[in-house]
Order: structure tokens, then C-alpha cells, then sequence
């Protein structure tokens, strides 16, 4: 088989399976928050509201497509498409099982896999900023430029947690990084890495706690205010596959990956990868429900005085136990 | 080499249009398409690291720092003034020198010997030319020198701008202006919440 060919035929599997998990990841955060507020959630199309997410489709594929007089045309369009692009792009180095004669299941395996991944992660920002920015409306604007300085400030101390696997691990290929963690998981011996991961990661998805960027009590809706229709779907689509990316990310670099806790290797890895990037969904919507959004000035404090010293100080504890045990 | 041409074109194209743009927003995006370009030439180069850093510094970092400032400064605003019009004054000698520029560079890129290329092996290989390994160790050891010396010269900048843009305040003067700032949240909490 030619390789663009399998390429394709992997892309196709990977945009279907991830799409169908975006939407039912929506459902589930409903039914989850719905739950957690003593509410049913969305229980009227299909059983158990199981249909909601093609009813949602179908609302947003027909509704109006508007745009502000003031707004910039050609940047208002492409911005949702950066977003999801990025989004996307990320699942072409994302390895997600391995198979008995130890080839990955990935699209694409890089070298410097975890790199990239942050390059096209850093990336996603502008989708937000040049949205916020083009719609020509003041409360997208501020949205939009809260989400660049909350992203720059929290992508620091993400990328050094993520130094501190790469010591342990001693590669920066993501099969590598997860082989090196047959015997033990990366969230022990990194385990304040592991904490600095999971909260930069829901600043970066601009998740609750952290979601200042359409915070709608101040902002309206933040970046998306003036968009409708399908092209708010983009963006709604982005912030929920950054949500899995986050989620992978943290299942291959300190859970492990795709191997099976306590030899329990009757269950193939792959299906190990799904329940625990499952678990770390399910915290993400437990988040939500759970806790108050911060003040902004509070958040950039967080991110600046008490992170990155912290992410700093873990990698230099790291690297100076693995050059003295080697 | 048809990807080497392609990527060529799209280069050129997308600095002409960094200059060209009327918007501010609109080189930013040019820029970006620029260095999204030049990192995948990076690759085609089989210089894997460094076409991921070119991603992250300058595409991740500097140019969203470009976006936040033109976002700060409002749409559609033209920094300078558009002045008399100089070109025809200055086009000869520019393109002469231009001409001359290319033409040594062509003279330069001829007559050097190129090395043969290296050898890249399997993506996934350590020690391979252009990979992340290969890269760190003649970053701390050839190249050490350099490395610590631009850190050094960064390092200058960042004081500088420290300095120049830092308000000088005793810890007194700090403890009151935070006092303050905290006082003026609160007051406005209330506020609102009368309001």
C-alpha cells in the first residue's frame, strides 16, 4: 500500500472517530453537569437524549450565518478554520495503542513528537485572538485579548512540566516517552509535573475554572459573541477536541499511555488509552461543575508566581536526580 | 524538489504580502503563513528540531505578542502617516543594488563546494542529522560558547526593558498601591451589587 494512501485511509478513521467523541463528549458534559445540579440534562431526542448531538448538528448547519457590519470579512471567516485546524492537526502524532510486534498505532511517528505537539498547540491561539479581533465588537476584543495573555503565561509552565518527562524518559518520541513507562507511570516520580500538567491544560482550553475568555457574566460569550451559525460550531468543535487532545496528553506523558495497570493486559491497550483519557474528561466536566471562575488578576498571578516557579523548580529537582542515579 | 519550489513561491508571496498589507492584522497573518512555510522547508531539510522550535518562538510566542499589541491598538489604524510619495526618487539606485545583491549571491552560492548531505535515517532514529539529540549535543558542546553568549545578549534586553519600563517604588509605596487597587475592586463589587 502507497504510503499517502495509508496516510489517508488513517486520517479518515481518525477525523470520524474523534468527531463522534466530540459530540458525544457534548452530551456527556450535559448529562454530567445535569446530574451533578440535580437536573436530568437533555433526555428528549432518542433514549436517554442520546440523538441530541445530530439534533445540535442540524440546528447550527441551518441557522444564519451572520457577521457585524464592523467586522473584518476575510479574517472573521478564517478564524474558526485556524481554530479547528489546530485542533485537528494535533491527532497526526498522537500514537494510541501498540500492537503486539511493537508498531505504533499513530498517523505519524515523530521524532520530536511532543515538541511538535506544543507547536501546533501554540498555534491554536490565534484562532482566538484574530476571531476576537475581526468580529470588530469590543466584548469579543476583550475576550480575545485575555485569552492571548492566559495562553502565552500558561503555556510556559505546561511546556516545563513537560521537560521534566522528557528527562525521565530521556526521548522526545511519544511512543518512547510511554514505552519508558512499562514499570512505572510517569505521574510518581513526576507527580508535581503531573499536577502543573492538568492545570495549565484547562487554562489553555480556556476551560472552568479558567474560561476568563467568555467569561458570560462579564463578556456576553467572550471571543464568539458575534458568531452564529455554523461558524460558532468551528469554535465549538476546537475547544472540545482541545479538551481530548489535553486528555490524551496527559494519559500518554504521566499515566502511562496505553499500558495496562497491574498486569492486567487482558484488556488490549488501546482499550486502556479510551478509559483513561475517558477519566480525565470526566475530571475536566467535574471541574466545571464544581468550581467558581477566578478574577483575572488572580489567574495571571497563579500562572506567574506560583506555576512557573514551581514547573522551574521540579525540573531542576529532575534533572538533578537523574544525573546523580544516572 | 517540486515541495522546494512550491515552498518557495509561497515564501516569497507571503513576505511581499507581510510589506504589502494596508492592515496591520493582515502582515501578522502574512508573517505567519511565512514562518509556517519556512519550518516546513525546515523539514523538507530533514531538520526536524529546528522547524519545531521555528513553530514555537517565533510563530507561538513573538508574533501572537504582534497580534496582542495591533489588538490593543484598534482596527484599521495606520501607524504612520502616508508621507510624499520618495519611491521614484530612489528606485534606480535601489534596484541596482538589488540587482548586485542577487548578483553576488548567485556568484557566492556557485562557487562554493556544497558538502554532501547527510544522511538522514529513519524518522524516529536518535542521532541523526537535524534531530532533537543531535541537536542538544552540539548545542553544549561545539556550539556552547555562542548559545551562552545570545543568552547572554538576551538577557541584556530583558534588564534593559526592566529598567526602562519598570516604575521605581519603594516596598511601602507597593504595599499602598496594592492596598489601593484591592480597595477599588471592592468598592466597585459593592456597587454593582447595589446597582
Amino acid at each position: 500500500m502507497p504510503l499517502w494512501l495509508e496516510v489517508l485511509i488513517k486520517s479518515v478513521i481518525l477525523l470520524f472517530v474523534v468527531v463522534t467523541s466530540f459530540a458525544y463528549a457534548m452530551l456527556a458534559e450535559r448529562k454530567i453537569l445535569g446530574w451533578m445540579q440535580l437536573r436530568p440534562g437533555p433526555n428528549r431526542v432518542g433514549p436517554w437524549g442520546l440523538l441530541q448531538p445530530a439534533a445540535d448538528a442540524a440546528k447550527l448547519i441551518l441557522k444564519e450565518d451572520l457577521m457585524p457590519e464592523t467586522a473584518d470579512p476575510l479574517l472573521y471567516k478564517l478564524a474558526p478554520f485556524i481554530s479547528l485546524l489546530t485542533a485537528f492537526g494535533v491527532y497526526a502524532i498522537i500514537p494510541f495503542g501498540a500492537s503486539a510486534s511493537g508498531q505504533t498505532w499513530a498517523i505519524g511517528n515523530v521524532n520530536a513528537g511532543i515538541l511538535l505537539i506544543l507547536a501546533i498547540g501554540s498555534l491554536g491561539v490565534y484562532g482566538i485572538c484574530l476571531g476576537g479581533w475581526a468580529s470588530g465588537s469590543k466584548y469579543p476584543l476583550l475576550g480575545s485579548v485575555r485569552s492571548t495573555a492566559q495562553m502565552i503565561s500558561y503555556e510556559l509552565a505546561m511546556s516545563l512540566s513537560f521537560v521534566g518527562v522528557l528527562v525521565l524518559a530521556g526521548t522526545t518520541s511519544l511512543d518512547g516517552i510511554v514505552n519508558a513507562q512499562a514499570r512505572w507511570w510517569f505521574v510518581l516520580p513526576q507527580f508535581v509535573g503531573c499536577i502543573i500538567y492538568v492545570i495549565t491544560a484547562v487554562a489553555e482550553t480556556n476551560r472552568a475554572p479558567f474560561d476568563l475568555v467568555e467569561a458570560e457574566t462579564e463578556l456576553v460569550a467572550g471571543f464568539h459573541t458575534e458568531y452564529s451559525g455554523l461558524r460558532f460550531g468551528l469554535f465549538f468543535i476546537a475547544e472540545y477536541v482541545n479538551m481530548l487532545t489535553v486528555s490524551c496528553i496527559a494519559t500518554l506523558l504521566f499515566f502511562g499511555g496505553w499500558n495496562a495497570p497491574l498486569h492486567l493486559t487482558f484488556i488490549p491497550g488501546v482499550a486502556w488509552f479510551v478509559i483513561k483519557v475517558v477519566c480525565f474528561m470526566f475530571f475536566y466536566m467535574w471541574l466545571r461543575a464544581t468550581l467558581p471562575r477566578l478574577r483575572y488578576d488572580r489567574l495571571m498571578a497563579f500562572g506567574w508566581k506560583v506555576l512557573l516557579p514551581l514547573a522551574t523548580l521540579n525540573l531542576v529537582v529532575t534533572a538533578v536526580v537523574v544525573a546523580y542515579t544516572g | 524538489m517540486i515541495a522546494f519550489w512550491v515552498l518557495a513561491a509561497i515564501l516569497i508571496a507571503s513576505a511581499v504580502w507581510t510589506i504589502a498589507a494596508k492592515k496591520p492584522v493582515y502582515s501578522v497573518v502574512a508573517l505567519l503563513l511565512n514562518f509556517a512555510t519556512l519550518a516546513v522547508l525546515y523539514v523538507t531539510l530533514s531538520a526536524e528540531f529546528l522547524a519545531v522550535i521555528q513553530i514555537i518562538v517565533y510563530s507561538g510566542a513573538i508574533l501572537v505578542l504582534f497580534v496582542f499589541v495591533i489588538a490593543l491598538l484598534g482596527s484599521g489604524v495606520a501607524p504612520f502617516p502616508t508621507g510624499p510619495n520618495r519611491l521614484p526618487k530612489i528606485w534606480l539606485p535601489a534596484g541596482i543594488f538589488t540587482l548586485a545583491a542577487f548578483g553576488f549571491l548567485i556568484y557566492a552560492v556557485s562557487t562554493v563546494k556544497m558538502a554532501a548531505a547527510p544522511a538522514t535515517g529513519a524518522v524516529g532514529n536518535a542521532d541523526v542529522f537535524g534531530s532533537v539529540a543531535d541537536f542538544g549535543k552540539a548545542l553544549f558542546t561545539v556550539q556552547l560558547l555562542p548559545f551562552e553568549a545570545t543568552g547572554l545578549v538576551l538577557m541584556v534586553a530583558v534588564i534593559g526593558v526592566i529598567t526602562l519600563g519598570g516604575e521605581q517604588m519603594s516596598d511601602a509605596e507597593a504595599q499602598q498601591s496594592r492596598m489601593r487597587a484591592d480597595r477599588a475592586v471592592r468598592e466597585a463589587i459593592l456597587r454593582e451589587g447595589k446597582g
